[in-house]
């Protein structure tokens, strides 16, 4: 089981805790009205789905309740690190997967 | 009867016998025997039949991996048998009854053994290729044959009444495995003052050193060395001991599962007691000290009973004090089985030879041999061992110089020890997905790059011979308190007549036998041949993962502890690949077969899910309400009355309630308080409808898309002040539209003030529905003016009602004059009883969900997630006037201008009458075009709704169906068994079209 640090509690706690949320950093349009029915398409369908490091929301559902943004790659399951919505993405060459970033 | 026991070995309890039965026949053993080792104690080899060929089989191992002694166990109690378990495994007390297992009509003369002579016909793939055709064959002859023939042991039909624990456990340090190089991990560690776990899956700690009973470790004997190494570490306060344990896998971040056994090998097991325990461990470090798995020889024969492993035969010895045979052939590669022929001479048995494949081995061994008077049979191969139901004689052959058998001899004897090598124990590791590198010198895997905060000690990175355990299992203790900071003192044992070891790897034995008939199994349990293996590579099969399907290899209850590397040898060569090249499947948590019970733990009766009931239940249960459970909630379905049943009672509650006043406990609605000065904004953006304009104390339905444009949730929705929204949601969508809104409000809008709160449990909500809805409350209401004028239909207020604070709703879900009442929960059950009271003047019905779904159906209200199924938009289900058009946005709007949303041949939602009023559909059906024959007819959609409605006399139904608005007064199809329901397309609202009963 999974161990992930809310930057809000500012604790690192069992995945059972926590809901996944979809991808990170993937705004919704100010007016939706005014894009094409491709780029509306895009928004709400089209992910990365990489391999590798994954920026992803999640709720600390069971706890503060509070949506944060993780890093976590998706060949070994691991949290890089987490940060609070609204910051930017963070440079994680410097980390490695563990989950007290 | 037999006696196969030897004075002065072992570790069973001497003093005390025991009795149990293995096929009817009673047995004695001692205290600390297993199964298989008091039946060996007796002679007593022949212990199952194989799945596929139903081949006689006998233990081939002395633990946990063992394939092949599989046996049904009981306690004298219903539900308390449990198949497949492992006679190895398993521990004897006073009346344990055993019994063998794939057999008919007895162990040593079983039908299914033709298997056996058929053979050819049941060669790998055979599935495949005898099942295919005529196609006719399926359902009757072979689908029945699969099934019979499948599976070994019987399961118990009963409910298991065992009790499962469960426990959570945080450590810095858990050693898997309490052998020489888990104890001396264990000792620096604890020494250190680490907080140190010590697992191992057998009674006592030890490992295989308690089957090396002449190694000596500082001087004492192995089994005293390790007396005084428990009895250091159970004195200690940071140290627990976990035995009859298994670590069964390793998940992520140090959580390592862990089932122990508590009370299997007890005769008296007190009330309650729980059976097993499943462990939840967070480790800071974990060291896997799990030793090797020993492999078997490929050879003719080589699954008859009496052939096993020397390591085991020489685990019967010294732990068991047993002999597998008075006199015996060793066949081996590995140095290892020298040792085990030493220990059985020295123990009495004769060994009538040695027979190692290699041309040279060391003179040591050689000479220690011939001390023993033990014939040394060099550079010779196993051609065949003979016997049925027992191991009579092995056929040995040199071999010339270009490996060639020649001049084969039989050797008598009544057990075979062999020994193929030994494969490290990495499943665990494996389970971390920590690399395995092949190790070109020893022939096997060995563990590589690691994922988690792990150690590998001992046998398991491919060290042999006590010290080489012992210095590595310290090593990797001060690796594990370095990763901890915590400082090792300096520890150091010293082994004396050690014995290491090394061998070599071989595919199956050179033969000179016919090859046709010559079987050299792989995997025993599933009866795969090294010639099933070939065949599937010659049949195309490239990929392990293949072969493995193909052969079943490795997919036993087992899970290839001893058939994987045998049959990758044997992939490997057929393919002319090395080794590393054709890979290994993947090892996969449990470790060994681990009951459902400890999966399951507490979670099962009333533990097994929430069960939530509102205020008002109690009444419900103590008037005879019949409950259906909706999401997690337990809901009054109907109140029957002495005789009626469901359709009699639900015809009688609608009526009463048209006619009269029904009242309906509605609390498991979903509420949300939407609070804050951006409240009306946040609903307009959340919701289609608009906001801004609707007046305190008016509610309107409310309608919550998907940013895709299909519905998610409906609900009436009351404006309590200019900042304040009472939300409803149905039942079963309160937690999803909430975590809904809070995404959009802390990751979308966190400009917007407004906060969200769950109160669906903090309000009891009662419905009154009927004419004399309005005449039962006014008494009771106060501050509040009810007339139709003052208090129109969709409007909302806060008052008190039976002297109760209240937020009072006019709102209806069934056509009628209704009203809903909220009341702190606490109240709930109050203010419903003084409302019953009331309503006695009115004949006050009490009706349940199911007459609830009837009078909204009748109406045409919409469940959302009966009637839609998320690919249904608001124009799909009828309900564009619930959109506000002029709002810019809202979430889902866009979508709904998408060219898809807009074909004109989308499923609708219609109502739906039968020619036959008193049909009552099916919900699910399908419908197809009036008159279609074809078979498959096209599907044009499906009955989503179906009721008997008493109001209208007849039957009535919803349905979604491509371009159903188009349809309107046409006729569609149902077909059923044996009759086609042909169907008008209406409207949805059948009753009181003009809505004249809600507006009174």
């Amino acid at each position: 089981m999974l161990l992930i640090h809310c930057p809000y509690c500012g604790q690192t706690l069992p995945e059972v805790e926590f809901e996944y949320a979809g991808e990170a950093h993937i705004e919704r349009p100010e007016d939706p009205s005014s894009l094409n029915d491709g780029d509306w398409k895009d928004y709400l369908f089209t992910r990365r789905n990489i391999r590798g490091e994954h920026a992803e929301q999640w709720r600390h559902a069971h706890g503060c309740g509070r949506y944060f943004n993780a890093i976590r790659n998706t060949v070994t399951d691991k949290f890089v690190t987490t940060y609070k919505m609204g910051e930017p993405r963070p440079d994680t060459s410097n980390l490695k997967g563990d989950s007290d970033g | 009867m037999a006696d196969f026991r030897v004075a002065n070995k072992g570790r069973v309890n001497r003093q005390k016998t025991v009795s149990f039965s293995f096929d009817g026949k009673t047995y004695r053993g001692f205290e600390g025997d297993t199964v298989a080792s008091a039946l060996l104690a007796n002679g007593v080899h022949l212990m199952g039949r194989s799945f596929k060929y139903h081949r006689p089989r006998g233990p081939v191992a002395a633990g946990s991996e063992e394939p092949n002694a599989l046996i049904g166990t009981s306690r004298k109690s219903k539900g308390r048998f449990e198949p497949n378990t492992r006679a190895t495994v398993q521990e004897i007390y006073e009346g344990l009854d055993t019994v063998s297992q794939n057999k008919w009509p007895s162990l040593s003369f079983d039908i299914g053994e033709v298997n056996d002579k058929l053979y050819r016909f049941f060669s790998a793939g055979f599935y495949y290729k005898t099942f295919m055709w005529p196609k006719s064959f399926w359902d009757k002859v072979y689908e029945p044959f699969i099934r019979a023939a499948a599976g070994l042991g019987v399961s118990p039909t009963e409910i298991d009444p065992d009790v499962y624990a469960s426990r959570y456990l945080h450590c810095n340090l858990l050693i898997v495995g309490g052998g020489s190089a888990g104890l001396s991990a264990a000792l620096t560690a604890a020494r250190a003052g680490a907080d140190v776990v010590l697992v191992d899956e057998n009674r006592e700690l030890g490992g295989y050193l308690l089957s090396e009973d002449t190694v000596s470790i500082d001087g004492k004997s192995s089994v005293d060395w390790i007396a005084a190494a428990r009895a250091e570490l159970e004195g200690l306060d940071n140290v627990r001991i976990l035995t009859r344990t298994t670590a069964i896998g390793y998940y992520h971040e140090n959580m390592v599962a862990l089932a122990q056994r508590l009370t299997d090998h007890m005769a008296v097991v007190a009330d309650n007691a729980p059976r097993e325990r499943m462990w939840r461990v967070r480790a800071g470090e974990v060291i896997l000290a799990q030793g090797a798995l020993e492999r078997p020889l490929m050879f003719d024969g080589n699954d008859r009973p009496g052939v096993m492993l020397a390591g085991s035969a020489q685990t019967y010895l010294n732990q068991y004090g047993v002999l597998v045979g008075k006199t015996v052939t060793v066949a081996t590669c590995h140095d290892s089985a020298w040792y085990a022929a030493f220990d059985l001479a020295d123990a009495g048995a004769k060994v009538a030879a040695l027979v190692d494949v290699r041309t040279s081995v060391s003179d040591a061994l050689v000479k220690a041999a011939e001390q023993r008077g033990i014939p040394v049979r060099l550079g010779h191969t196993v051609t065949h061992a003979k016997g049925r139901l027992r191991v009579k004689a092995l056929r040995i052959a040199k071999m010339n110089g270009n490996g060639k058998p020649e001049g084969a001899t039989e050797i008598p004897c009544e057990a075979v020890l062999m020994s193929g090598g030994w494969t490290p124990s990495l499943h665990l590791f494996s389970h971390t997905k920590g690399s395995l590198i092949w190790d070109e010198e020893s022939g096997v895997f060995l563990p590589g790059e690691k994922t988690e905060n792990c150690h590998i000690a001992g046998a398991g990175r491919g060290l042999w011979g006590q010290q080489n355990a012992i210095d590595d299992g310290i090593a990797a203790a001060k690796a594990a308190l370095d990763s901890l900071g915590q400082a090792a003192a300096d520890a150091a044992f010293s082994v004396g007549e050690d014995r290491p070891g090394t061998g070599i790897t071989m595919k199956e034995l050179p033969t000179d036998a016919n090859s046709a008939t010559a079987r050299a199994f792989t995997d025993f349990q599933n009866d795969v041949t090294a010639k099933d293996i070939r065949l599937a590579v010659r049949e195309g099969m490239l990929s392990i993962e293949h072969i493995k399907r193909f052969t079943t290899n490795g997919m036993a209850t087992d899970q290839g502890k001893m058939a994987n590397m045998n049959g990758l040898k044997v992939a490997s060569d057929q393919l002319g690949r090395p080794a590393p090249k054709v890979g290994l499947t993947t090892f996969r948590p449990p470790y060994t077969p681990t009951t459902f019970g400890t999966f399951a733990g507490y979670h099962k009766d009333e533990l097994f899910e929430v069960t939530r009931k509102t205020p008002i239940d109690s009444w419900a249960e103590e008037n005879g309400a019949a409950f259906e459970p909706v999401s997690l909630w337990r809901r009054a379905w109907y109140f029957p009355k002495a005789g009626e049943d469901m359709h009699a009672a639900v015809a009688r509650e609608c009526a009463a309630t048209r006619q009269s006043l029904g009242m309906f406990d509605a609390s498991t609605l979903g509420k949300i308080e939407v609070v804050g000065p951006d409240a009306a904004e946040f609903m307009n953006r959340m919701y289609t409808n608009p906001w801004t304009k609707l007046g305190n104390d008016r509610c309107r339905y409310g309608l919550l898309l998907g940013d895709d444009g299909f519905i998610r949730d409906d609900g009436v929705i009351g404006r309590m002040s200019q900042d304040r929204f009472h939300v409803t949601t149905t039942t079963g969508g309160a937690a999803r539209v909430l975590t809904m809104m809070e995404h959009y409000l802390q990751t979308e809008w966190p400009d917007l003030k407004v906060w969200l709160t769950s109160t669906t449990e903090q309000w009891a909500t009662v419905a009154l529905n009927g004419p004399n809805a309005r005449k039962v409350l006014e008494p009771l209401v106060e501050g509040l003016d009810l007339s139709a004028e003052n208090f129109p239909h969709m409007s909302v207020a806060e008052c008190r009602v039976a002297g109760f604070e209240s937020r009072l709703f006019r709102i209806s879900f069934t056509g009628e004059l209704g009203f809903e009442v909220n009341v702190p929960s606490q109240h709930g059950r109050a203010l419903w009883e003084a409302l019953h009271a009331e309503g006695q003047k009115y004949d006050v019905c009490v009706y349940g969900t199911e007459t609830m779904h009837v009078l909204r159906a009748e109406k045409g209200y919409i469940i959302v997630g009966q009637d839609t199924d998320g690919t249904v938009t608001p124009a799909d289900a009828g309900l564009t006037w619930a959109i506000g058009k002029k709002k810019p946005d809202f979430v889902g709007k866009r979508s709904l201008d998408r060219p898809d949303m807009l074909v004109p041949n989308r499923k609708q939602l219609v109502g739906l009458l039968t020619e036959d009023p008193k049909v009552v559909l099916e919900e699910g059906a399908q419908i197809v075009e009036t008159g279609v024959k074809s078979i498959p007819a096209k599907m044009i959609g499906h009955v989503t709704s179906s009721y008997w409605s008493a109001a209208l006399g007849r039957s009535i139904a919803m349905a979604v169906i491509e371009g159903g608005f188009e349809r309107d007064g046409k006729t569609v199809d149902i077909p059923m068994p044996g009759i086609t329901h042909t169907v008008k397309v209406t409207g949805t609202n059948f009753y009181d079209p003009d809505g004249s009963r809600i507006n009174v």
